[in-house]
């Protein structure tokens, strides 16, 4: 009972996830890539996304701070990267926001552009939170089961 | 005799398909090789530009599709496709999250054979084989349309008509008939085996590209056409097909160059990497060696064409470097131009120019640094160089005129300096050094030198022939010579001179007596201990430099 509670305590966070548009699609990839050859596949790569990510929104941060005027080019790169590392695992939040900041940036509106920037080093906290209980739960309810689709 | 891995792989096709993934983001590089080894297919990665090039172009025979994705930070990549196709004529599938048109565009443009938009499938990924296969159909059509034995020719580069006279049709039969037994055993086996079809793909040898260049020069770059052009090469074997697609790549490289050179640096370019802080600090490296025997083609070029190459940097170097620098040939001009100079403390500029003609005895070659192959030293011992002349303006350009009757061309220095130059260079020609070959011209330099640049006033240049180094001395007190170090440029492409310092007390004042010594060279890149891949080492560093 308490296995089949888990089970299902796991089915739901995750379908909230993809509910709440935190993950998208990709994840799902993800875990079908996921296999006996490598099966801590997900984690790994969510880690691996989470480090290099955070060395990003450093790099934003410090790029923000700088003296005017205000590279914005630069600014778009560094935000372009994110926005594609967001995609490898799914990030859609955080995707979604780097777009944003992009935009803004084109427009050259800084102070729109902090506001966003803000708001994708929340959205990255949350998601990184959430799946750092997603995957402490799959481990204690055990093997790792092959993906499957909310709705199925 | 078959190469028991080869057909196993063949069998198999496409699993065991050899891709090269590039991607800088960590996370992407991952999944694309988890998912690339799910397809069953043998995947490398790597995470920049630069060590994708370098990895191909030592295993050259090693891969057979090349995916990247377009924002690279060392090298823009479209930059990475341009080379890929140019040098290694492989497939590249472009990756991005960026889906808008004009860049699916642009990747289009640059040769990509597909644009994948980022999150990438694993059904995506299932299909890259179609364009590997594709291309390998493409190349059994040109041969089943041409003349067999001579493919042989084309397959294995041209080395072994390096020193001979092309024109020669003996020669040229004599090759054939050692390659025909290769072809036959081939022959059967294409359709059925993809992946020995490697044979039959066009290498565009460093030779084969010069006479691509020599046609479209002669041309003219607005009028050309795969086929004028590939009459013009006379080469057997090789189909308009070969030459529209190498045409295509070209002129990309060339526009994509000339954007460069006006300046418009997108931020996708990377800056100069040789840009050093020492403005002020230079002298000339260059030697130009005559090649033996050598029958430079002519091209009767107006006054107005102008080949000019481009230096961006001032480097520090120690003084016996020297490098050779490729001469291209243009009927018309075919301009890099010398990019403006966005500060004052700016790089100075460097124009090289070159093309000679004339026959000289053996160039004798010293050994190159192995881990700067652009280091190279020539030391001539010809003799027959006719002195040229040089001539000053008030607008501090002295130009060299090589005053012999066979050589048409000008060479004209131009020297230019951040700050006011209050001596206007004069180049003088000295007397012919008989021990070396050299012939120099003194200008009474003694001002800070912004910039050098040279231009060839007459357009001639026999390109795949030339190599050429500008050599100058540094003041008579100093026993030592300063040379100007050159990137050569392959076919027409601008030419890159670093200039370099000899001496780091002297740092504001340039050498009193500037000798150039203009020498001819030939073929040095295949005298060169790295025989043809010498040139694409350099191809890409300079390509690099913009």
């Amino acid at each position: 009972m308490e296995c089949s509670s888990l089970h299902r305590q796991l089915a739901i966070i995750k379908k909230n996830l993809f509910d709440q548009g935190f993950l998208d699609e990709q994840f799902y990839q993800l875990e079908e890539l996921q296999d006996d050859a490598s099966p801590n596949f997900v984690e790994e790569v969510v880690t691996l996304f989470f480090r290099d990510s955070s060395r990003l929104l450093t790099n934003i941060e410090q790029a923000l701070r700088e003296k005017h005027p205000q590279d914005f080019h630069r600014l778009d790169v560094l935000m372009y990267q994110l926005k594609d590392s967001a995609s490898s695992i799914g990030a859609a939040k955080v995707k979604n926001e780097c777009t944003v900041f992009r935009e803004l940036c084109d427009k050259e509106n800084l102070e729109g552009c902090l506001r966003s920037f803000q708001k994708v080093k929340k959205e990255h906290a949350i998601l990184r939170q959430k799946l750092e209980n997603y995957f402490q739960l799959q481990r204690q309810v055990g093997p790792v089961e092959k993906a499957t689709r909310s709705g199925n | 005799m078959e190469n028991p891995l080869l057909s196993a792989r063949a069998e198999a096709f496409p699993a065991g398909l050899r891709v090269l993934v590039v991607d800088d983001d960590p996370t992407w590089l991952k999944i694309l090789e988890k998912m690339l080894r799910k397809c069953s297919y043998e995947v490398t990665t790597c995470s920049l530009a630069t060590e994708a090039l370098d990895i191909l172009r030592e295993r050259r025979d090693r891969f057979d599709i090349v995916i990247s994705d377009v924002n690279m930070p060392d090298m823009d990549g479209f930059k990475l496709l341009e080379h890929v196709g140019l040098e290694m004529d492989l497939p590249v599938i472009m990756m991005s999250i960026d889906g808008e048109t004009s860049r699916v565009m642009k990747g289009v443009q640059h040769g990509a054979c597909d644009y994948l938009l980022k999150p990438v499938r694993m059904k995506e990924l299932r299909n890259i084989w179609q364009h590997v296969y594709r291309k390998k159909m493409h190349e059994v059509n040109i041969e089943t349309h041409s003349f067999g034995e001579d493919i042989n020719i084309l397959c294995n580069g041209f080395e072994d008509l390096e020193d001979r006279n092309l024109t020669d049709g003996t020669e040229l039969s004599s090759v054939r008939k050692r390659k025909d037994v290769d072809y036959k055993d081939l022959g059967d086996q294409e359709l059925n085996d993809p992946s020995k079809l490697k044979k039959a793909r066009v290498v565009w040898s460093v030779d084969l590209h010069q006479k691509f260049v020599n046609a479209v020069n002669q041309i003219g770059f607005d009028k050309v056409g795969p086929k004028k052009i590939l009459d013009l090469m006379n080469v057997p074997g090789l189909t308009r097909e070969n030459v529209a697609s190498h045409l295509q790549k070209y002129r990309l490289y060339l526009s994509r160059l000339q954007k460069q050179s006006e300046g418009n640096c997108s931020g996708d370019i990377s800056a100069d990497p040789i840009n050093t802080d020492n403005k002020g600090n230079f002298a000339l490296k260059s030697s130009i060696s005559i090649p033996k025997e050598s029958v430079l083609t002519r091209h009767v070029g107006t006054t107005e064409s102008l080949t000019q190459g481009i230096i961006t940097d001032v480097h520090v170097r120690e003084i016996k470097r020297t490098l050779p620098v490729g001469v291209s040939e243009s009927k018309k001009a075919l301009v890099g131009e010398i990019p403006s100079t966005q500060k004052a403390s700016s790089i100075p500029q460097l124009g090289v120019y070159l093309s000679f003609e004339k026959s000289a005895p053996n160039v004798e070659e010293k050994a190159c640094d192995p881990t700067t192959p652009k280091d190279f030293m020539q030391y001539p011992k010809q003799e027959n160089l006719d002195a040229f002349s040089c001539l000053t303006n008030s607008n501090h350009q002295a130009s060299f005129d090589l005053s012999s009757s066979s050589v048409t061309s000008v060479i004209s220095a131009t020297f230019t300096n951040e700050k006011d130059l209050n001596n206007p260079c004069e180049m003088n020609p000295a007397p012919a050094d008989p021990r070396n070959g050299h012939f120099s011209a003194t200008p009474p330099v003694a001002c800070m030198i912004g910039s050098v640049s040279f231009q060839v006033k007459h357009g001639i240049v026999n390109s795949h022939d030339i190599g050429t180094i500008l050599k100058v001395d540094g003041s008579p007190s100093k026993s030592t010579d300063s040379y100007i170090d050159c990137t050569h440029n392959q076919g027409c492409f601008p030419i890159t001179c670093e200039l370099s310092s000899n001496s780091e007390t002297e740092s504001d004042s340039w050498p009193d007596d500037l000798h150039l010594f203009a020498q001819e060279h030939s073929n040095w890149f295949k005298d060169s201990e790295t025989g043809g891949e010498y040139l694409y080492d350099h191809f890409d560093e300079y390509l690099f430099a913009w």
